[in-house]
């Protein structure tokens, strides 16, 4: 019962957050509620149970990509141009999939059920073989490293390739030549 | 389950469409992405709350904890989320480079810069 | 920023930590949350933070970009090396069991490695990304 009502309170400063970032139109204040709104994420990770997720959520999302986006808006300038026209075809858009999305929930197992099928298909397999075939009590771990290595080269050669194409776009170091100042671009 | 058990997937929609009302309602790239990555923690709680059980602890296993949530979504989500922040940075990059070739990040001007060609 | 004593002093005293952090991260991800991702960013947080306070050019004499460009394709090649490694030893790709002279010893050491591997990779990445989007300002 505890779990549900700290687990609506923060859902319900989560949406307050999201509709805060709709409303603002100067991008700094955004990139503070997304920082914000991810740091809400992760504590709401904490009351779900997964503490790895929390941690990676809580430096990953509120520290580097609020960083990076104050770095882009740094670079790119702050102001957003307020739209010409009401936005009445995007809200129509958003009501219509959102309602067919809620229409979806109505056949999903209940929150928080023990008898759901994702909690009768692997998980149970890990939960209970992971001590013996792989030895250390961190279950997340093992799966992550282990039954589930392929998964995870995957997901490193993702990373590996995005920062190459970072990199390629946007260079570690633009040589200075004497001369040449204003030629660069 | 006094809330009908299925409350916490209706406010994750509800977050989800403010990530995509941002997405295509804005004009700016920068909101764009910032939308894009509401949208993207939304669909992460979506995951880990499918996961939860009742009564559950976190699944680092240990004498009398029993029973654990499931470990799956965690480590999808683990993983999507280092994922998604390198995914974010290529976009702010070539957000950069736009910004740099047009002198604009609005998408209206970026269009009618296109159109003058 | 660069004149603001109190923020030079309290970085100095916080990045230090914000490593040992990481690197606890690291090595503890077995035994209790933590496990190479975690670890990397927060390992690649302490140098933003001291490339955020210090400027960039400090941060880039600090770790210099070859040694970075090696680093992010490093822990790539040694998630891969240990599975051609377990390949070579007769078993499947990236299946532990024949590292180590017992299968729980061998799961623990291929974990430990590939863990590693992705630290490694996802600090430097973050790194570099860093360096590309603030190295932009610079004149």
């Amino acid at each position: 019962m505890l779990i549900e009502f700290v687990n609506i309170a923060i859902l319900a400063l989560l949406a307050v957050t999201a509709l805060a970032a709709i409303r603002l139109h100067d991008l700094f204040a955004v990139a503070m509620m997304f920082g914000i709104y991810s740091l809400l994420a992760s504590v709401m990770f904490v009351v779900l149970d997964a503490i790895d997720v929390a941690f990676t959520e809580a430096a990953v999302g509120v520290g580097i990509s609020t960083v990076l986006m104050l770095g882009t808006i740094g670079l790119v300038g702050r102001h957003e141009q307020k739209p010409a026209h009401r936005p009445l075809l995007p809200i129509l858009v958003v009501t219509i999939t959102g309602a067919a999305l809620v229409y979806g929930t109505l056949d999903m197992p209940l929150f928080m059920d023990p008898a759901a099928p994702a909690q009768q298909h692997v998980a149970p397999y890990y939960l209970n073989e992971s001590p013996e075939q792989i030895g250390i009590p961190n279950v997340v771990t093992s799966i992550l490293a282990s039954y589930r290595g392929y998964d995870t080269l995957g997901e490193l050669a993702v990373i590996f390739t995005a920062g190459i194409g970072v990199l390629g776009i946007l260079g570690l170091r633009r040589r200075k030549r004497p001369g040449h100042e204003g030629t660069s671009e | 389950m006094s809330f009908g058990g299925l409350y916490n997937y209706w406010i994750v929609i509800l977050l989800m469409m403010t990530g995509f009302y941002v997405v295509i309602a804005s004009g700016n790239l920068v909101k764009k992405i910032i939308g894009l990555n509401l949208f993207q923690a939304s669909v992460f709680i979506l995951y880990i709350s499918v996961g939860k059980v009742a009564g559950g602890s976190a699944p680092v296993l240990q004498d009398g904890f029993e029973p654990y949530s499931n470990p799956l979504p965690h480590v999808l989500i683990l993983t999507a989320i280092v994922v998604g922040v390198a995914t974010t940075a290529l976009g702010l990059a070539l957000v950069v480079r736009i910004r740099e070739a047009y002198d604009s990040v609005e998408e209206d001007e970026i269009h009618d810069q296109d159109e003058s060609l | 920023m660069n004149d603001n004593p109190v923020l030079r002093i309290v970085a100095k005293i916080i990045i230090p930590m914000i490593l040992i952090f990481g690197l606890y991260v690291q090595f503890h991800g077995d035994f209790g949350p933590g496990g190479g991702f975690q670890a990397g960013v927060i390992f690649a947080t302490g140098f933003i933070l001291y490339g955020l306070v210090f400027g960039t050019d400090a941060l880039r004499s600090a770790i210099p970009a070859p040694i970075l460009r090696i680093v992010i394709a490093g822990g790539l090649l040694l998630y891969v090396g240990v599975g051609v490694a377990t390949l070579l030893m007769g078993s499947d790709f990236l299946a532990y069991n024949v590292l180590g002279s017992t299968p729980s010893g061998g799961q623990h050491l291929g974990i430990f490695l590939v863990e590693l591997g992705v630290g490694v990779t996802v600090s430097a990445v973050m790194i570099t990304v860093f360096l590309g989007f603030a190295g932009r300002n610079d004149p």
